[in-house]
């Protein structure tokens, strides 16, 4: 037998010692994602749930002393404005699945929502063809079954394409159900939408509907609710042969089929999930608004929900949260604030501060405000790789 | 987007609106070039400014493609919005420089001068890009930075000056575009420029992308579907018939109809 010879094993090299507030900044988030890891599970599910239970008090934020008044919105009602960034934060989650995991670069993502929310309002609004009326409650799983058919629908002729031709696509399909909307006056109406539309069921016990018209809090609780849900499956569904299938196919489709990983099947698969998930954000929009047309279902809606997962760290639930909330919250939070030159309210400068914000982001941490561990990791490769300028 | 405003906005400045009379014949070749050089160098600029500040940080540290597309959209919400903040928002008309008036007429189609204009600039614009990329040495290089920016280096081509350089090209092109724009649709907004460049990237898709010759071929064709289906459906579905034509089309070719010629599908 002769012996092989060992490449000698890599010895893990010390960091770099931490430079400056960054630097010290680097290292402590470092061990506070050590320290996460190394808990035993109950700790870690205690944790979770203490993050889950401070973000439900979100609403009452504005009541905390000092700091209070300067995190709640003051040109818009601050519940409702959480209720938006719930189901930002939805979508987000859902185009994580297909951007992030399965790495298919998806422009057209709103289309998914407006399915998802059209679905609901031809069952339940009195303005529909069918005048079937039924409640908000028994239309939400057609809402979710249609937009799934219609995810492998798009999936299906695009299984060949892939990244700018992909991109192109997906964006048609978006702008085709936005035509589609405005061009069928009877069907789905248009500009003139869908009125009376039911919200969910129930009441307090005093008699008074949960979810009722003034009172955005509720919603917020049961996107929170939706949020946690879709974690949870999408979590589960990373860790599974699925997630690892997924990942096979983002680093190299080719190697992964050719190492027996069924790609079709699990593309398809993170297209309707993604697509699950949006039609779920856009069952819980329409049970909000009472009201609907295709004026919300624009493309710049998808850019902005790819903006937010790229943002906030492609391929990574907690990056998805915060990039989904980031892009209402700031927009949302220059409303009522008077801009010193012009005098005009600074919500008018939102695009532009946004996009400052996202150019500069994306300048300083490429790889996203959270990324995921091994995202990090590849870009650190990646930036060792590139030629000398 | 910024050449239109840049357009209108010297014209404005020479003193010629939405309002004033249709000028001379000399006045109005003049106006046009004026028009044409000031959109161009404003377009040019934008572009360039775009790469020094949004693209070439990303390239150093080699970020994902995915970076790149969000940083260009962040840069088309800057320039885009702060042209709706300064315009409220609203239209801004241009003046009418070329009489509305029929060179040729062939049963019920009525050529007019602007259109000949239009679509000889185009074809001139085209040839030598063209010619440009194809023929020159610095056509040369941009291949080769297309193909595998790292080996281009290596044999001596100045990667970040053959960015710049695609850029400002780029932005040039579009400076022309916009003057074409601005006469003949005769106003400009804030977000004119957004549904003009999807509809560039799907016309770049169709014909394959990296191929001059395809996006030619794509832009025709799209252009014709477009119509063809606008007539047959009615215009409101236009934008549907192109981008089923598009499905079905990369079903069968998924680089588009003539596919690619420089570069690699990017994932």
């Amino acid at each position: 037998m002769t012996t092989i010879d060992k490449p000698p094993v890599e010895t893990p090299t010390a960091p770099a010692t931490p430079q400056g507030p960054l630097g010290r900044f680097r290292q402590f988030t470092g061990s506070a994602r050590r320290w996460w890891k190394d808990l035993p599970w109950w700790g870690r599910l205690i944790g979770n749930v203490v993050i889950f239970g401070l973000a439900a008090l979100l609403p009452y934020a504005g009541q905390i002393p000092l700091i209070g008044p300067q995190i709640i919105t003051t040109g818009i009602d601050w519940n409702s404005s959480l209720f938006v960034m719930t189901y930002y934060v939805l979508l987000a989650l859902g185009l994580n699945v297909v951007v992030g995991y399965a790495g298919m670069l998806d422009l057209g993502y709103v289309g998914f929502f407006a399915i998802g929310a059209y679905t609901v309002a031809l069952f339940t609004s009195s303005d529909s063809l069918f005048h079937m009326q039924w409640s908000w409650l028994a239309a939400v799983p057609f809402g979710f079954v249609i937009s799934m058919i219609f995810g492998v629908i798009l999936g299906w002729p695009t299984l060949r394409l892939r990244g700018d031709y992909l991109a192109i696509v997906t964006l048609g399909f978006a702008e085709i159900i936005r035509i589609t909307a405005n061009s069928t006056p009877n069907f789905l109406r248009g500009d003139r939408g869908f009125g009376s539309l039911p919200h969910p069921p129930g009441s307090w016990s005093d008699g008074t509907k949960i979810f009722g018209v003034r009172d955005a809090k509720p919603y917020f609780w049961l996107g929170l609710v939706a949020i946690v849900l879709v974690i949870l499956a999408v979590r589960n569904l990373d860790r599974s042969r699925v997630g690892r299938s997924w990942l096979a196919i983002r680093e190299d489709e080719e190697a992964a089929e050719i190492m027996g990983v069924r790609t079709v099947k699990y593309k398809l698969w993170a297209f309707a999930i993604g697509a699950l998930v949006g039609g779920l954000g856009g069952v819980i929009f329409v049970g909000y608004q009472g009201f609907m047309n295709s004026s919300t279902f624009v493309l710049q809606f998808s850019i902005l929900v790819l903006a937010a997962v790229v943002l906030g760290g492609s391929g990574n639930i907690p990056g998805a949260i915060l990039g989904g909330a980031l892009i209402t919250y700031i927009p949302d939070r220059l409303r009522g604030i008077s801009d010193p030159i012009t005098h005009t309210d600074l919500y008018q400068w939102r695009f532009v501060l946004f996009g400052l914000l996202i150019i500069i982001v994306m300048i300083f941490r490429p790889q996203g405000l959270i990324p995921s561990r091994r995202r990090a990791m590849e870009l650190k490769d990646r930036a060792r790789e590139v030629a000398p300028q | 987007m910024v050449g239109t405003f840049a357009a209108i906005g010297v014209w404005g400045v020479l003193g010629y609106n939405n309002n004033s009379a249709t000028p001379g014949f000399w006045s109005a070749v003049g106006l046009i070039l004026i028009g044409l050089v000031v959109a161009v160098v404003a377009s040019g600029t934008t572009a360039l400014i775009v790469e020094l500040v949004a693209y070439r940080p990303l390239r150093r540290r080699n970020a994902p493609p995915l970076a790149f597309l969000i940083t260009a959209i962040g840069a088309s919400l800057v320039i885009s919005e702060t042209f709706g903040v300064f315009t409220h928002r609203n239209q801004v008309g241009a003046p009418r420089l070329v009489p509305p008036k029929d060179l040729l007429v062939f049963g019920n189609t009525h050529i007019r001068i602007l259109d000949v204009l239009i679509i000889g600039l185009a074809l001139v614009m085209m040839f030598g890009l063209d010619r440009f990329v194809n023929q020159t040495r610095m056509g040369r290089g941009i291949r080769a930075v297309a193909q595998s920016p790292d080996n281009a280096a290596l044999m001596g081509v100045n990667k970040n000056r053959v960015i710049s350089l695609v850029f400002l090209i780029g932005g040039l092109m579009a400076g022309v575009a916009a003057v074409m724009y601005a006469l003949k649709v005769g106003n400009a907004r804030y977000d004119s420029g957004f549904t003009l460049g999807i509809e560039a990237f799907t016309a770049a898709v169709l014909g394959g992308i990296g191929n001059l010759r395809g996006a030619l071929l794509g832009g025709l064709t799209l252009g014709l579907a477009e119509n063809y289906g606008g007539e047959l459906f009615g215009t409101q579905w236009q934008t549907v018939v192109a981008f089923i034509l598009l499905v079905l089309v990369l079903m069968f070719r998924p680089t588009g109809i003539l596919g690619e010629a420089l570069g690699r599908a990017r994932a």
